[in-house]
């Protein structure tokens, strides 16, 4: 049963699931926190893809083009939310038609600055071919995917758990209004919860390109997935948007596979289901609306 | 000696409506002051405005002289102004310790000298440190929310209705808590449970309607049955 193809199935869910993971936890953090649904964030990962392969072909370092992406994101969520969403907050409405506005305007921005056709990102040298075991074709480069989410899923894993920075995060997503009688500036706590979210999509996006290609629909096809994860996993919780995008990732490549047609169908029937069963999701602590 | 917190003929409005409506309340440095009322009368909001969650649309807040009107709340909080709200505002998803962590203001160092002094006082958070705040009893997130007040250095506690929804076993726990505490701070204390602030308290205010209609100290209030009947609704 264990054949070549389950594996082969297997590892690309996961790669897949750990790109939908660098999205999804983000976007989970900050409307945990800040009770804004930041469609921005599937653009960030699209525009992280081609600032990476720019990046990439100018400088010939994969590295410099991860960082590159990294740093993007960070710099331009700060920048958006301080600019774009601070005036508007606590206005779900307004918030909610503001980013849905930047990420169409983003977009077709992408369009302008590198076109509308699909760009190929060339893998470095040493992440190209692939791993034998037995009979298993492991592709280097998926593995590599998968590692990176690990350790990005490690180091937040642990900012969040072992900082104070990061505890207070955890704490805002509670009860903001409790976090400041302690004497901490909410407002700065919202612009670098932004600011991480966004990079950690937008480096997501970066080392996307070689795996997926580079081109401007990889935006609305991963924000809407990362958003079925976070409702899947519980909003807010990083351990549920880490469960919910793997499980995503991988029943889009079991699924996607033997049942080409119904992909996105699966995703939509699995938070149904999960919504019925748990409406605060796998692991959210209150209710899908996040009410307060 | 000038007072610690002066509120001083303060409005506040929530929307349309006017709640506070030209309050003034002196805080010594010292003892408990109690904000006496019945339901609905301006007590919480009276806490929620000097705290800045409710900027007051007129009036004067001063803290040991400083006018602190419309100031966002972090720094009113990083005043040392310490607030343990009526749902006493637990982290619930955090650990004992992680609660304590995020009021450390002072930063951790600090917490880590205070700790020992604070599980003293409250044993029972010492043995629960690595639990889920969450699933604490009432009286034990009660607790918590004292404590983490006193992780940091804090000028002036204000403290929300300490005995609502507790067991009375707890309520006399909680009072005694508070009454260790007032050794050592100020505090402003808004509670329904008239024995309670009558065992704790040393200055009264009544709130009613927004307005402050009496004040004077704890122990003459015992003596006007009239009083308490209008305002507190306790039976002579």
């Amino acid at each position: 049963m264990f054949d070549t193809l389950f594996f082969n199935l297997l590892l690309n869910g996961l790669a897949h699931g750990m790109l939908i993971f660098l999205i999804a936890s983000g976007l989970s953090l900050i409307f945990g926190l800040m009770r804004v649904v930041n469609f921005t964030h599937g653009s960030f990962f699209m525009f992280g893809a081609y600032v990476g392969r720019s990046i990439y072909l100018a400088t010939d370092s994969f590295v410099l083009a991860i960082l590159g992406g990294l740093l993007f994101g960070f710099v331009c969520g700060g920048l958006v939310e301080r600019i774009a969403i601070r005036p508007f907050f606590g206005n779900r409405v307004q918030l909610l038609l503001l980013t849905l506005g930047m990420m169409l305007v983003m977009n077709e921005l992408v369009k302008i600055i590198w076109g509308p056709t699909i760009l190929r990102f060339p893998r470095p040298d040493y992440l190209i071919g692939s791993f034998m075991l037995g009979d298993i074709i492991l592709p280097y480069y998926r593995m590599f995917i998968v590692g990176f989410g690990l350790v990005v899923l490690v180091i937040v894993y642990l900012f969040l758990n072992k900082t104070r920075l990061g505890i207070t995060i955890r704490a805002g997503v509670e009860n903001p209004e409790m976090v400041q009688s302690f004497g901490i500036n909410i407002k700065q706590v919202f612009t670098f919860t932004f600011a991480l979210g966004v990079s950690l999509a937008s480096v997501g996006g970066a080392i996307s390109g070689p795996f997926l290609s580079v081109y401007p629909e990889i935006a609305m096809d991963n924000i809407l997935v990362a958003i079925i994860a976070v409702v899947v996993g519980g909003i807010g919780s990083f351990g549920g948007s880490v469960a919910g995008s793997l499980l995503i990732g991988l029943i889009n490549s079991f699924g996607g596979f033997y049942l080409p047609q119904a992909a996105m169908a699966f995703n939509v029937v699995l938070m149904a289901l999960v919504l019925l069963v748990r409406p605060q999701g796998l692991f959210g602590r209150g209710g899908v609306t996040g009410g307060r | 000696m000038n007072p610690l917190l002066q509120l001083k003929e303060v409005n506040t409005h929530i929307h349309d409506f006017h709640i506070l409506e030209g309050i003034s309340i002196q805080v010594p440095r010292e003892g408990v002051t109690v904000l006496l009322g019945r339901n609905g009368a301006g007590k919480t909001t009276t806490l929620r405005t000097i705290l800045g969650f409710h900027p007051p649309s007129s009036g004067e807040i001063r803290f040991d002289g400083e006018l602190i009107n419309g100031w966002p709340p972090f720094r009113i909080g990083s005043l040392g102004i310490g607030y343990v709200p009526e749902d006493r505002g637990i982290f619930g998803g955090l650990t004992v310790y992680e609660n304590l962590k995020v009021a450390a203001r002072d930063g951790v160092r600090e917490m880590e000298r205070r700790l020992e002094k604070v599980f003293e006082l409250f044993p029972d958070l010492k043995r629960a440190t690595r639990q889920q705040a969450g699933t604490l009893s009432g009286g034990q997130q009660q607790m918590l929310a004292l404590a983490r007040i006193l992780v940091s250095k804090n000028r002036l506690l204000l403290i929300d209705e300490p005995s609502s929804g507790l067991a009375p076993i707890i309520v006399d726990r909680v009072a005694e808590a508070i009454s260790e505490l007032k050794k050592e701070l100020p505090i402003l204390l808004v509670e329904q449970n008239y024995n309670m602030a009558k065992q704790i308290g040393d200055n009264y205010y009544i709130i009613d309607q927004g307005r402050c209609v009496h004040e004077g100290h704890m122990q003459d209030l015992e003596k006007e049955p009239e009083l308490k009947q209008r305002y507190l609704g306790v039976s002579v």
